[in-house]
Parts: C-alpha cells; structure tokens; sequence
C-alpha cells in the first residue's frame, strides 16, 4: 500500500521526514570478490550454465553408464580409457560452449542497458572485468572437476586404479583450454557492438581452429604447398591441436595414435615439455586475448 | 563541485554534445530540459564516465581519469528504462549496500514509501518487477547512497501519479546533495528545481535561476471562489490547510511558494468549477 501521507501527487504538502544516509568512513567500492561473487550468481541463475552443466556432468554419467571403462580400444581400458573418451569429447564441447556464452555476455549486457546502470556503481573497470573473467573460469571448470570426481569415485568402486597424476594433468590441460576461450571470447564481446556479431564472430573462431586440426593439415602437407614447419607451426599455435595432442600423450607417450607427426613433437619437446607447454601456452594466449580485450573495452564508449 | 569544459561527443562525426561548457556547484537542483535527441542522455553518460569524449570533466577542480571509482561514489544514477537485471531485487539491495555503501534501513524506509515491500519483492528477479516496481527500486537505491549528485534521467516516467508524488517529496527531503534531473515534464520537478538547463544540439540554450519567490519555507495566500459547492474540492483545499466559508463556494488558505506548481495542478483538474481564483503576488511568512 502507498503511504497515506502521499497518495495524491496533488496533495497537500508533506512533512519532511527522511533522514540522510549514513556517510561510510571511505569511499565505497566494489572490490573484486563483490564483483566475482555478482558473476558467480548472475551465471548460476542462467540457462546455459545449467545446460553446460548437464551435458557436462551427464557425459561422464553416460561414458559410466554405458560401461566404457570396462572396454579395451587400443590398449586403454578401465579409468584411462573412460578419460580418454571423456576428454576427447570435452574437447569439442567445451570451446564452443565457452566462446559462444562468453563472446554473448558483454555484449549482450551492453545491449540490454544492464551495463550502463551496473558500471554506474563505484566499480573500477579492471575489478569488474577481470573478476568477471575469473567468476567465469571457476564456474566452466566446477562441473568438469565434479566430472573428474565422479570418476574417480567410480573407479575406486568398481576397484580400478585411478590415474590420480593423469586426472591431475587432465585438470591442467582443460583449465588451461578453458582461460584460453574464454580469453577468446571476452576479446570477441569486447570488439563486438551486437549480440549478432559477436555470435558469429565467435563461432567463425571456433570452426576456423577446429578446421586446422590435423586432418586438414595434413590434407596441406600432402599438396605439399606449406613447408612443413610452417603447418607444424599452426598445429602448435592451435591451442585446440595442442590440448588435443596433450591429452594423447599423457596415455600414448609415443604418440602412435599421431602418426608421423609425432617425430616433430617428441624430438623437440619430449613428453614432459609438450605437456607442459599444452598448459602454459593457451593460458597465456587466452590471458593475452583477455587483456586486449579489456583494452578495448575500457578505451571505447562503454555504453 | 563539477566543472564541464567544452565537452563534445561525436557518433559517427555528429556532434551530439558540441563544446558544452557548464558547471554544477553544491546544492545545485538542476532541471536539465530539452526535446528528444537534445544530448541529455549523452551528457549524462559522459559524467558517469560510459562515453568517452572531448573536452574536460572535473570533480572539485581535479579532471582526473575517466570514470574514476572514487568519482562514482559520489553520483547515484537512475536511468530512463530500469535495466532488465536478472539478479533478485534482494541481490541488488546487497549489492548496492556493499559496493556503493548504501544505507539498508533507509532503503526499507524508502522503499515502504514508495509502496514497495522488500520482504515480499526481496527474492523476485529484478526484471520480472512491474516497470514501476523497477523503477521505485531504482529511485530506493540511489536515494538510500550517500552521495554528492544524483542523476536521475526522466526518473519518473514509470510512475503513477501516487508515486511520483512520493517520489517529488523524497527528492524534495534530500536537499543536501545536488540533482540533476532530466525530465519531460519541468512542472513537475519545478517545486525542486533551483536552475533549469535547456539543451539544445548538444549546447546550453538556457541556464536560468528559479526565481526565490518560490523558495521553500515562504507563502502565497490563495483565494478560490466556485461556482457549485464541491465536496471533493472542499476535502482537496482543506488538506492544504484551506478556510471555507459557510456556503462551500469560498476558500483562503497559504499555499507554500515552493508547492504553487503541485498546487495549481490541483485546480487544474477541477478547472471547469472555478469561478475566480486570486494568488497574491506579495510573499507572505507563514505565522
């Protein structure tokens, strides 16, 4: 009910009565954790985080289900070949999901106005960016790792032995994949002024790093119109290719799944250093991408 | 307290504000006016720090950084459409309270009158309000933030006329901190109002003092005469204080000098019953 004291805007005057607010001691400001906790809500509320989530989790429940680890393909069995599939899937499913969602959020927000209300609270452009960017890094990695868990618990149960080092490096490999897209896609909304564009910009990303996978490498290689190095070059620029590859390697030291291609990564990386650089490289590329893009963002018309 | 030196911004090499030079001093209530397209909204954003531009802002003499936190915690905002937010309108409470040091009881105060009760609106997403509750919310926000300038961009335009009575009145009781309000309707935020800006192509086209005849705290004796008595005009004029003469056809009463927009919309609206009305001209103190 409206208060009595003003019903009509015509009315006769009222009695002032509304005391000041209380003056904080320091300026107020929005600090990261505020900021992070806002994306953390924000994101758990929305649709694609609880799609994500169910493919995500239910991949894994279904690669249980249907007794995959009781298989032998190739020599993998039990919890290595479980993860082994699991993470071959992940890696077309996560990147799409990630640019996709994230290449939309910005945008879309700037778009709907949410942006030019919320960046009129006393928020620095960096806190709000950057605790947006790592809200969302916790959030596409908690159901992968509640995956890796159920496994594992799964694996204790039937009485397989589980892998704990390659689950470990597992994590790495996806958390590393994972700050590289999202870097993508931060960059792509930062560049992007519709929601439209940024959808297409980010799928056109998206199919141009999974078309330079090996197949179409190697289709180049065989015309012979590249030196070798220069396409070996882009397979291990491709941050796609280098999880792909990474993850082979942790259950095929040899690479015999690879082919030929193999030569050129054992001989000049070894196992431990390709593993290593499958994790440093995309999260330094996607944290290069994540800063051009707040670049971007904070010199342009916010609005 | 805020220096605005030949502020321009282009879209597409129009100039929506062209060299705008104005200041706002403390205590300013500045009605900003002025048609569709006329740069308001623009000006606005530029403040916030949303737009980059030409020219300088200041805050107290110092043009620091665009949309510096520090500058931020002294201007509340309340846009022309309510943002479609998803979070619970408890959510943004929170959000407002930690982040820009708003004041919790006095949002609840607020809020209950503008007619919004937080515990039963508190879990419902923001953007599944009413356009009024969202905007009621909005106002509660910035009014319960203890800040130097508010900047409201026609603020009450999703309001019916209960609350935007409530929300004048409220406007009216913070006078401590400076206003710019954009609105369409100038006779509204007249009674509020001690400077009116008229924007033009992104320029000032008038900046114009309210007269002090209609400061608060002074009066106007008003004398209506009706044709018919009226019950409901009677009741109207006697909560502004209104003497009537035995018959119902003659009323006298002050009518406080800062409220003689509000009131003359109140005869407005029983315009066709009057037969003469006399507002003296001398400002009287109220006995």
């Amino acid at each position: 009910m409206m208060n009595a004291m003003s019903t009509d805007p015509l009315s006769a005057p009222t009695t002032p009565g509304l005391r000041l607010p209380a003056r904080p001691e320091a300026p107020p400001r929005t600090g990261l954790g505020l900021s992070m906790r806002l994306e953390f809500a924000e994101s758990l509320r929305s649709r694609w985080f609880h799609f994500y989530s169910v493919v995500v989790v239910g991949l894994m429940l279904l690669l249980i289900t249907t007794g995959i680890s009781e298989s032998r393909v190739l020599g993998f069995t039990g919890l290595s070949r479980l993860l082994v599939t699991y993470i071959q899937i992940m890696m077309a499913v996560l990147p799409l999901f990630i640019v996709v969602t994230t290449a939309r959020s910005m945008v879309g927000d700037r778009e709907a106005g949410n942006l030019e209300y919320m960046l009129a609270f006393p928020v620095s452009l960096r806190v709000w960016y950057w605790g947006r960017f790592l809200a969302r890094l916790g959030l596409v990695l908690a159901p992968i790792a509640l995956s890796l868990a159920l496994a594992a618990g799964y694996g204790m149960v039937r009485g397989h032995s589980v892998p704990w080092t390659h689950i470990a490096l597992y994590s790495g490999l996806t958390a590393a994949l994972t700050a590289c897209f999202l870097g993508i896609g931060f960059l792509i909304s930062a560049l992007s002024r519709s929601t439209e564009v940024a959808l297409g910009a980010s799928l056109l990303v998206w199919l141009a790093l999974v078309a330079l996978l090996d197949l179409l490498l190697l289709s180049v290689l065989i015309q012979g119109q590249f030196i070798p190095e220069f396409v070996i070059g882009i397979a291990l620029a491709n941050p796609l290719q280098s999880f792909r590859t990474a993850s082979m390697i942790l259950f095929d030291p040899q690479l015999i799944l690879l082919g030929p291609a193999s030569y050129v990564i054992l001989d000049h990386f070894g196992v431990t250093g390709y593993v290593v650089w499958a994790m440093i490289y995309p999260t330094v590329l996607g944290l290069v991408f994540a800063a051009l893009g707040y670049w971007r963002f904070s010199r342009g018309d916010l609005v | 307290m805020i220096t605005i030196d030949r502020l321009t911004k282009r879209f597409d090499r129009r100039a929506v504000l062209d060299e705008l030079t104005l200041s706002i001093d403390a205590g300013d209530r500045i009605a900003l006016i002025g048609s569709n397209g006329a740069g308001k909204t623009t000006l606005f954003r530029c403040l916030l720090g949303h737009y980059g531009h030409q020219g300088t802002i200041s805050f107290d003499g110092s043009a620091g950084r665009r949309r510096e936190a520090s500058a931020l915690a002294r201007v509340a905002f309340v846009p022309q459409l309510p943002p479609p937010l998803r979070m619970p309108v408890g959510e943004l409470l929170a959000f407002a309270e930690r982040g820009a040091g708003a004041d919790a009881a006095l949002m609840r105060e607020i809020a209950g009158r503008m007619g919004i009760d937080l515990d039963e609106v508190k879990s419902r997403p923001f953007y599944r309000l009413s356009g009024g509750q969202k905007q009621k919310i909005l106002v509660t926000v910035a009014l319960g933030r203890a800040v130097d300038l508010m900047i409201f961009d026609e603020p009450a335009a999703n309001l019916d006329p209960a609350a935007r009575a409530v929300f004048i009145d409220l406007l009216a009781e913070r006078k401590e901190a400076s206003m710019l309000i954009a609105s369409h309707r100038l006779e509204e935020v007249a009674p509020l109002v001690n400077r009116v800006i008229e924007l033009d192509r992104g320029r000032v086209v008038l900046d114009d003092e309210v007269v002090d005849r209609l400061r608060a705290g002074e009066f106007r004796m008003a004398t209506i005469t009706l044709a018919q008595p009226h019950e409901p005009f009677a009741a109207a004029l006697a909560g502004w204080g209104f003497a009537t003469d035995p018959a119902g056809l003659r009323f006298t009463g002050p009518v406080p000098a800062a409220e003689t927009f509000r009131f003359l919309g109140l005869l407005a609206r029983y315009g066709s019953l009057i037969d003469s009305l006399a507002l003296d001209q001398d400002v009287m103190e109220r006995v």
